[in-house]
């Protein structure tokens, strides 16, 4: 009981003092729906359908990242992190709550471009419940990452700077542009080992019905990323950040 | 019965040592003071008993609960104010001390109130409704302990906590320790002003390149460096001229005028003030004052430590104006 006073609270938190800000609320729509008139615009005759899984994935994957990323490394650096490490609640429940918040802006991010394209094409087909189980996966091992970067980042910029350092070869190698089986063959395994390539790909399934993974595959394999990232982040954080 | 025990506690960073072996106890209800100049290990030590450093080597426990092995537990009990100044500027004072309830599993009902005793308790009632960031050094400072005290801790660590603030509100911190202790809260506070450590510390531990060179009661350590006694008289006119003949009938002392011609009488032994008070009786000189000149904390400081006490004073310069 006491340990979920302290989950909820600093989830309530972060919410209020970082997610609900009016900049970061304007990123959270103006981010997703870039890409996505940035797609529209490069190939006009482009079925919004086909690019749907894509802007889904790539708004929550740069969303949650960044956002993590950011404001973790910031209150490192102002040491009111600190205070979380001090208080008598589990490195679980600490990590648990912070990306809790993140996942909560990822799925908000996901369905700015889910709205955008309501309006141009019918979105009745589209397996709702799996395709929003893939976005929170995505957005749980975004998160994570997210975390992953705070931990070695020292200052905001350096956290900036990891984070793309991560996204950008993961978002040409996970099969959104470019599918696995055209990409070289010695990057292929590559493609494999990110989670992006199985959130991507349920999200093909769902919303336009072409996947090469079982939609049964994918979500375990990105438990199995979700529960190896929680652990690796909360294993760094006790080895780093308690010196 | 004793609150917190240290036994050869060390910290290397790399290939530096940063704490060097110290052992100590706190006992409860006193307020306990590691005093040195920065860099002396004093941080590094609070650190690893709060749990937020591991030790390289050594044993920590608090309230009988050993740190390493049981630290969540351990830090239940503890209230950390750190050397800065660490709550949320986006939030204001009463939502700080709030939030921070939350993180030791305070209800609502239960956090709500105590964050208004405290506001009030640290006049900072009509400040509570105002973000954190558009406080001062002191009242940032002042909700910093509250926050601290928010869940009624055992032991309190304030490290350097009048670093860098203003003289009211140092003597209001000062002011809120000793009736934290009259309250029964155990403290542990670290300082490099000597005289702040004189005023509240019921014992004191001198560090210096991570080891405790001294430790014990402001007496005690100033014992440790008297090695002589001193008697300052104040006298009417011409007793300078009686000098030598005070030496006389004193075996064993030797007497100085000062600058200000009053005498100085030193002794190896302590001296008996009736026959040196007859002495001058005799002579027809009035005495107005008759006080022991006894060495301060900050010479006992210096000549333990060896560290000169100019160098303390820089870092009291550097921590800002009081």
């Amino acid at each position: 009981m006491k340990s979920w006073i302290a989950f909820w609270n600093i989830l309530k938190k972060d919410i209020n003092n970082y997610y609900l800000k009016p900049p970061n609320i304007s990123w959270g729509i103006i981010f997703p729906l870039s890409w996505t008139l940035m797609q529209l615009i490069r190939s006009p005759g482009g079925s919004i359908l086909e690019l749907l899984p894509g802007l889904i994935s790539m708004s929550v994957l740069f969303g949650t990242t960044s956002m993590l990323a950011v404001t973790i490394t910031f209150e490192r650096s102002g040491r009111s992190f600190e205070r979380l490490l001090l208080a008598p609640i589990s490195l679980n429940t600490l990590v648990l709550a912070k990306i809790s918040g993140t996942i909560l802006f990822g799925i908000f991010n996901a369905f700015v471009p889910v709205i955008f394209a309501s309006f141009f094409v019918d979105l009745r087909g589209v397996v709702w419940g799996f395709a929003f189980f893939a976005v929170l996966m995505i957005a749980i091992t975004s998160s994570l990452m997210g975390l992953l970067i705070a931990v070695s980042a020292e200052q905001v910029f350096e956290a900036q700077t990891f984070s793309n350092f991560f996204r950008f070869p993961m978002l040409f190698l996970c099969g959104l542009f470019v599918p696995i089986a055209k990409l070289p063959v010695f990057l292929r395994p590559v493609s494999y080992c990110l989670p992006l390539t199985y959130g991507t790909d349920i999200l093909k399934g769902m919303i336009n019905g072409v996947n090469i993974f079982s939609p049964a595959l994918s979500f375990a394999v990105l438990l199995i990323f979700a529960v190896l990232l929680f652990v690796v982040c909360r294993n760094n954080i006790n080895r780093k950040w308690i010196l | 019965m004793e609150m917190v025990n240290v036994r050869n506690l060390k910290k290397m960073y790399g290939d530096v040592t940063a704490v060097d072996g110290i052992t100590f106890d706190i006992l409860r209800g006193e307020i306990f003071g590691l005093l040195g100049p920065n860099g002396a290990g004093k941080t590094s030590t609070i650190n690893m008993i709060i749990g937020l450093s591991r030790p390289t080597g050594g044993d920590i426990a608090v309230n009988g609960i050993d740190v390493r092995k049981q630290t969540k537990r351990a830090q239940a009990l503890m209230g950390i104010v750190p050397d800065e100044s660490n709550l949320y500027n986006e939030m204001n004072g009463f939502d700080n001390l709030c939030f921070c309830a939350a993180l030791y599993g305070m209800r609502k009902e239960e956090r709500e109130p105590r964050a208004l005793q405290l506001l009030e308790q640290f006049r900072l009632k009509d400040a509570g409704k105002r973000p954190f960031k558009a406080y001062s050094k002191g009242m940032r400072r002042k909700l910093t302990i509250a926050a601290a005290l928010i869940h009624s801790p055992k032991i309190l660590f304030l490290d350097e906590p009048t670093t860098g603030i203003d003289v009211e509100s140092s003597r209001q911190i000062r002011d809120m320790i000793v009736n934290l202790k009259r309250q029964g809260t155990t403290i542990l506070l670290t300082t490099h002003y000597i005289e702040e450590a004189e005023r509240i510390c019921d014992r004191i531990a001198f560090l210096a390149n991570g080891q405790i060179v001294a430790s014990g009661t402001v007496p005690e350590l100033m014992d440790r460096v008297t090695h002589c006694h001193a008697i300052r008289f104040i006298t009417g006119e011409n007793a300078e001229s009686l000098a030598p003949e005070l030496q006389t009938r004193f075996e064993g002392t030797v007497v100085t005028i000062n600058p200000d011609h009053s005498l100085v009488m030193v002794s190896k032994n302590r001296l008996s003030l009736l026959p040196v008070m007859q002495f001058f009786h005799e002579k027809g000189i009035d005495v107005y004052e008759a006080r022991e000149l006894r060495p301060s904390l900050e010479d006992a400081f210096v000549e333990l430590t060896g560290i000169e006490s100019s160098a303390m004073k820089k870092e009291k310069e550097k921590g800002g104006r009081r």
